[in-house]
């Protein structure tokens, strides 16, 4: 597993070198975290304040901002294959420190970027052709509905409720996406063909996460995701550049955590500095590489494919 | 009783679940990139033995239940209850029919078992995996017949009916898997 470990690491570096993408190496730690309704940064102390003033450290989720703030006085094409960190997840498919691979296109759009995420797929494990198809048709695909009118939420819902297993829970959710989420996971993904990767996209606006909302219908926003062989892989956008658009995600994101009961998390000033200065048209997407590396050696569980896993690292 | 968070979930925790005392069996944490997490959870109940599967929002806490195993042996049964000892304590603890179930037919005096109890109260009786136990009642086998094609039914001293090779004959002890019901081997007296 260690030499395929390194062989997949060594074949996706050369894929970007390929295509003449620079290799960035952005922190792990940082004075910001994320305000993402549903990840958590694991924090840590700094013994002496820094100028700041702080003392409080955030280990990051994703190098995101780090390299959107290098897009925004760079505006070249980067990439970066690093460890990120997050707290509340450990499972089969989850370990709290992975690896992500993630990179972004100046100037590409989501389908462009879709494509070259495929291509990636071919490269590095023989996947062929992926298969597009938007959250809705998926929706109406495997389930008949349409997730985007709230009567389709409200169908969606009691087929739920009908499941044994979620009955309990989905006969008191009101939260739209919590049970599209639910839905999506349950009913959809677990529906997916083996043989070949599926990108879903278009997934709906109140999900947006830091996708630009499409121009054509606002009921979506520019949002796709990878999944193959029953993995969740890859997580894209075109990238939102928007800064007064991301400061008013920031706040909705928090204003949820309130509502939630989680900790509200401080904005980060300096990535939306690096939007006021403008952040090039582009698109960006993170790939799961240890879940990659899962695919490849037909690994049961992500611990097979870490060095050491949380349990004894 | 304590509260669990579904991120304390683990096999073998012991949650209450519609009334009832129930075990973990296994613990699956789901988590879309970007969506709630959740726990899919497989779940006994330790009472109807049913094992089920539900869905729980990741951060919930659900109600954990006194349940604890403790192996002891048993003793005797006076027609209602069937009496059980702590070996280190000599505590006594009565089972009644509900709780012993399936194994009373596997009881024999002075084994170890295993028992389940909640609240204080036995629910759930184990006998040992091995037991061994007279044959009291079976058809005389054809002699010199080692083969043990098909075999035939024998009572043993429980009541309990399994099927053994021809050569075995009334009188002698044999032993059982409680697992399966099955015989394993005759027993050197």
């Amino acid at each position: 597993m260690l030499v395929k470990r390194a062989e997949l690491m060594r074949q996706a570096r050369q894929f970007f070198y390929e295509r003449q993408i620079t290799e960035v190496d952005t922190h792990l730690l940082s004075q910001f975290g994320v305000t993402d309704c549903h990840l958590n940064n694991l924090t840590t102390e700094f013994k002496h304040p820094l100028p700041s003033g702080k003392k409080k450290l955030y280990l990051q989720t994703s190098p995101e901002y780090a390299m959107k703030r290098i897009l925004a006085a760079y505006g070249q094409d980067i990439f970066q294959l690093s460890h990120v960190v997050r707290d509340d997840e450990i499972g089969r498919f989850h370990n709290p420190e992975f690896t992500l691979l993630e990179w972004y296109r100046v100037g590409y759009d989501d389908v462009q970027l879709i494509t070259e995420v495929s291509e990636l797929l071919t490269s590095l494990c023989g996947a062929p052709e992926t298969k597009v198809v938007t959250y809705q048709q998926a929706f109406i695909e495997y389930l008949g509905v349409d997730p985007l009118s709230s009567a389709g939420v409200d169908t969606i819902r009691r087929h739920l409720v009908e499941r044994p297993s979620l009955s309990e829970w989905m006969s008191k959710e009101t939260d739209e996406d919590t049970i599209l989420q639910v839905a999506f996971s349950e009913l959809i993904e677990s529906q997916f063909p083996d043989n070949r990767p599926i990108c879903v996209t278009e997934f709906p606006q109140s999900q947006a996460a830091l996708a630009r909302i499409d121009s054509n219908d606002a009921r979506v926003a520019r949002r796709f995701e990878f999944y193959y062989r029953g993995v969740e892989l890859a997580n894209g956008y075109h990238e939102l550049s928007d800064a007064a658009e991301q400061r008013v995600r920031f706040k909705k994101d928090n204003e949820w955590r309130e509502r939630h009961g989680r900790e509200i998390q401080p904005e980060d000033t300096r990535l939306l500095d690096a939007l006021d200065s403008g952040l090039p048209a582009c698109s960006g997407v993170a790939l799961g590489f240890d879940r990659l590396l899962m695919i490849i050696c037909g690994a049961n569980t992500i611990s097979e494919v870490l060095p050491f896993a949380i349990d004894t690292a | 009783m304590a509260n669990y968070s579904t991120s304390e979930f683990k096999g073998g925790l012991k949650i209450m679940q519609d009334g009832e005392p129930c075990s973990i069996v296994e613990n699956e944490m789901v988590k879309p990139g970007k969506g709630q997490a959740f726990n899919r959870v497989k779940i006994r109940k330790l009472i109807s033995g049913k094992v089920v599967e539900k869905t729980f929002k990741s951060g919930e806490s659900v109600e954990g239940a006194d349940v604890i195993e403790l192996e002891l042996s048993y003793l005797y049964n006076d027609g209602e209850f069937w009496h059980f000892m702590n070996n280190e304590t000599f505590e006594q603890v009565p089972a009644d029919e509900k709780a012993v179930g399936e194994a009373e037919k596997w009881l024999v005096e002075q084994d170890v078992c295993t028992l389940t109890l909640w609240e204080g109260k036995p629910i759930n009786v184990q006998p040992p995996n091995f037991v061994e136990l007279e044959i009291t009642e079976t058809d005389p086998g054809l002699k010199g017949d080692t083969a043990g094609t098909g075999g035939k039914p024998a009572t043993l001293s429980t009541g309990a009916v399994v099927r053994v090779p021809l050569f075995v004959q009334i009188g002698e002890v044999i032993k059982v898997d409680t697992r399966s019901g099955e015989y394993v081997s005759r027993v050197q007296k």
